[in-house]
C-alpha cells in the first residue's frame, strides 16, 4: 500500500519506488533540488511524525538528523509521514517572569516555559513584543531549568530592545515561536575537545551549549573564547569563572580588543588571532561559533582550514534586522 | 567493486575526501578568490556533489546543470587555467586517499569531458569525424 505524506494541511500518497521529492514533483509542488542522489543536500526537508529511513539522512549533521531533517530525493517513506513546511511552526504565549540588567548593554530575560516547549540548548527562537515586533534570539537555558532565558542586547533605535529595556514589566504576556537551528550538543564522542567562541550575546548559546555537554557527561577539553570590544562589554564572567572552577575540563578565555591591559584575566587583541594562535591545529576538534556574522564566517573559514572537519563546525550568525528610518518627530 | 566512488567507501569516505579537497581550493591562490564568498556549507555540498559525478557515484548531472552552475564564474573570468587547477588539486586529494592511479586517470578524462560546459562554451571543433 501506498504511504501518504502530509504537507501544508495536503496529502499526497507516494508510489511503490517513488522518492519523497518525486511525488511532490509529481504533484506540482516546487521543492528546491539539484543532484536528485543524496548528495548536494539542496532538497532537504523535515519531517516532524512518521519514521525517516536511514537512507535518507545520510552525509547530514548529527543536530540535523536528530530534528528529523532528511534529504527528500533520498527518502522512499516506509509509514506514513508529516512534513514541515516552510515558516510553519506553531506559536506560543508566555509571560516575562524575571528581566534582570547583566552590564555591557545585555538585558537577561526569563520568560514562563510553555508546558509542550522542547529545545536543545543553543537553538533560538523568535519573540514577538505586545506589539508584534518579531526579532529572533538564541537560547541560554537548559529544559530542565523550566524558564526560557534570552540574552538581549540594546541596539540604539532597536524596538525590541527599546521594548525590553524601557516598557517591559514583569508579568507582560509576549509571544514565541518554535525553537529553530542546528548549533547545539550532539551525544557522540565525549572525549572530543571543543572549542567555542562567541561575541557579545553570542555568549548566550554557548551558556547553553557548554553546561549542556558538562550535563551529558563530556569529559573532553571544553575552551570558551568570549570577546566583546573593552571589558564594559563583556558580561556573565563571574558565573564563567565560577563554572571553570567546578570542572577542569572547562576553560574561560575572556578576549577584549582594547582596554584591559591592566587585568590580567583579560586577553587583549583581535579575537580570531588570539584563539588560532592559542589552537593553530584543530584537526579532531568540534567547533561552535556565535554572534557577529562577519567573525563567525571567517572563522569558520580558518577552523576549517587549521584541520577541523565540516561536519564539526557548528555555527550561529547573528542578523541584525535593518533599523526603521528615524521618525520625522518625537 | 564498480566504481572508484565505491573503492572509496561511498558517502563516508567522499566526505573525507571533500574536506582534503576543499580545504585545498581554499588555500589555493589561483582559484581560491572564486570561492571568497560562497557559505561554506552550501559549497561543501556542491564539492560533495561534483566528487560524487566524477568518482562515478549516483548522480543525475547533466551538460546543462554544469553550465548553468558555472555561468556566473565565467562571467567572474573563469578560464581553462583555474579548469587545470581543479583538476590538479582533485589529483592530489585522490592520491592522498589512496585512489589506484588507473581510477585517477579516469576521473581526470570525466573531468575533461566536463570542461567546455564548466566554461560555458561550445564543445571544442572536432579533431575526428563525428561518430553519429
Amino acid at each position: 500500500m501506498a504511504n501518504i505524506i502530509e504537507l501544508a494541511g495536503e496529502k499526497y500518497a507516494v508510489g511503490e519506488n517513488e522518492t519523497v521529492l518525486d511525488a511532490l514533483l509529481r504533484e506540482g509542488i516546487s521543492v528546491p533540488n539539484s543532484c536528485r542522489a543524496g548528495a548536494c543536500q539542496c532538497c532537504m526537508m523535515r519531517a516532524v511524525e512518521g519514521d525517516v529511513p536511514v537512507k535518507a539522512q545520510v552525509g547530514l549533521k548529527p543536530s540535523l538528523k536528530e530534528q528529523g531533517y532528511f534529504l527528500s530525493c533520498s527518502c522512499q517513506p516506509t509509514t506514513d509521514m508529516k512534513l514541515e513546511a516552510p515558516g510553519e511552526g506553531l506559536h506560543y504565549e508566555t509571560q516575562i517572569i524575571a528581566l534582570e540588567d547583566v552590564g555591557a548593554a545585555v538585558m537577561r530575560v526569563h520568560l514562563e516555559m510553555p508546558i509542550d516547549y522542547t529545545y536543545r540548548p543553543g537553538q533560538f527562537l523568535t519573540l514577538f513584543s505586545p506589539d508584534g515586533v518579531a526579532r529572533s534570539y538564541s537560547l541560554a537555558s537548559l529544559p530542565a531549568e523550566d524558564v526560557l532565558e534570552l540574552h538581549i542586547r540594546r541596539i540604539p533605535g532597536g524596538r525590541m530592545s527599546t521594548y525590553i529595556f524601557e516598557q517591559a514589566q514583569v508579568g507582560d504576556t509576549v509571544k514565541i515561536g518554535t525553537p529553530a537551528g542546528d548549533c547545539f550538543y550532539t551525544d557522540g564522542d565525549l572525549q572530543q575537545p571543543m572549542l567555542l567562541v562567541g561575541t557579545g550575546t553570542g555568549l548566550a548559546p554557548l551558556w547553553g551549549i557548554i553546561r549542556d555537554a558538562l550535563g551529558r557527561g563530556h569529559t573532553g577539553q571544553m575552551v570558551l573564547f568570549h570577546g566583546a570590544l573593552n571589558p564594559d562589554g563583556l558580561y556573565h564572567r563571574n558565573e564563567l569563572a565560577a563554572l571553570a572552577g567546578e570542572f577542569a575540563n572547562f576553560q574561560y578565555c575572556p578576549c577584549v580588543m582594547n582596554g584591559g591591559e591592566d587585568d590580567t584575566t583579560l586577553n587583549v587583541g583581535a579575537i580570531d588571532k588570539i584563539v588560532l594562535s592559542t589552537y593553530p591545529s584543530l584537526k579532531g576538534w568540534r567547533g561552535f561559533l556565535c554572534g557577529n556574522p562577519d567573525l563567525v564566517k571567517m572563522l569558520k573559514k580558518k577552523f576549517f582550514l587549521a584541520g577541523m572537519d565540516m561536519k564539526s563546525i557548528y555555527a550561529d550568525a547573528f542578523i541584525p534586522s535593518p533599523q526603521p528610518a528615524e521618525p520625522a518627530t518625537v | 567493486m564498480s566504481s572508484l566512488y565505491e573503492r572509496l567507501g561511498g558517502q563516508e569516505g567522499l566526505d573525507k575526501a571533500v574536506d582534503i579537497f576543499y580545504r585545498k581550493v581554499l588555500m589555493d591562490d589561483r582559484i581560491s578568490q572564486f570561492f571568497e564568498d560562497t557559505d561554506m556549507d552550501v559549497q561543501a555540498a556542491k564539492q560533495k556533489a561534483f566528487l560524487t559525478m566524477v568518482t562515478g557515484g549516483p548522480n543525475n548531472y547533466t551538460g546543462k546543470n554544469m553550465r548553468d552552475g558555472h555561468t556566473d564564474m565565467v562571467k567572474r573570468g573563469l578560464n581553462d587555467s583555474h579548469v587545470d587547477a581543479v583538476v590538479e588539486l582533485l589529483v592530489e586529494t585522490l592520491r592522498e586517499v589512496g585512489a589506484p592511479e588507473a581510477d585517477i586517470q579516469t576521473v581526470v578524462s570525466v573531468c575533461e569531458g566536463a570542461r567546455n560546459d564548466v566554461l560555458n562554451r561550445d564543445a571544442a571543433p572536432a579533431q575526428a569525424p563525428a561518430a553519429s
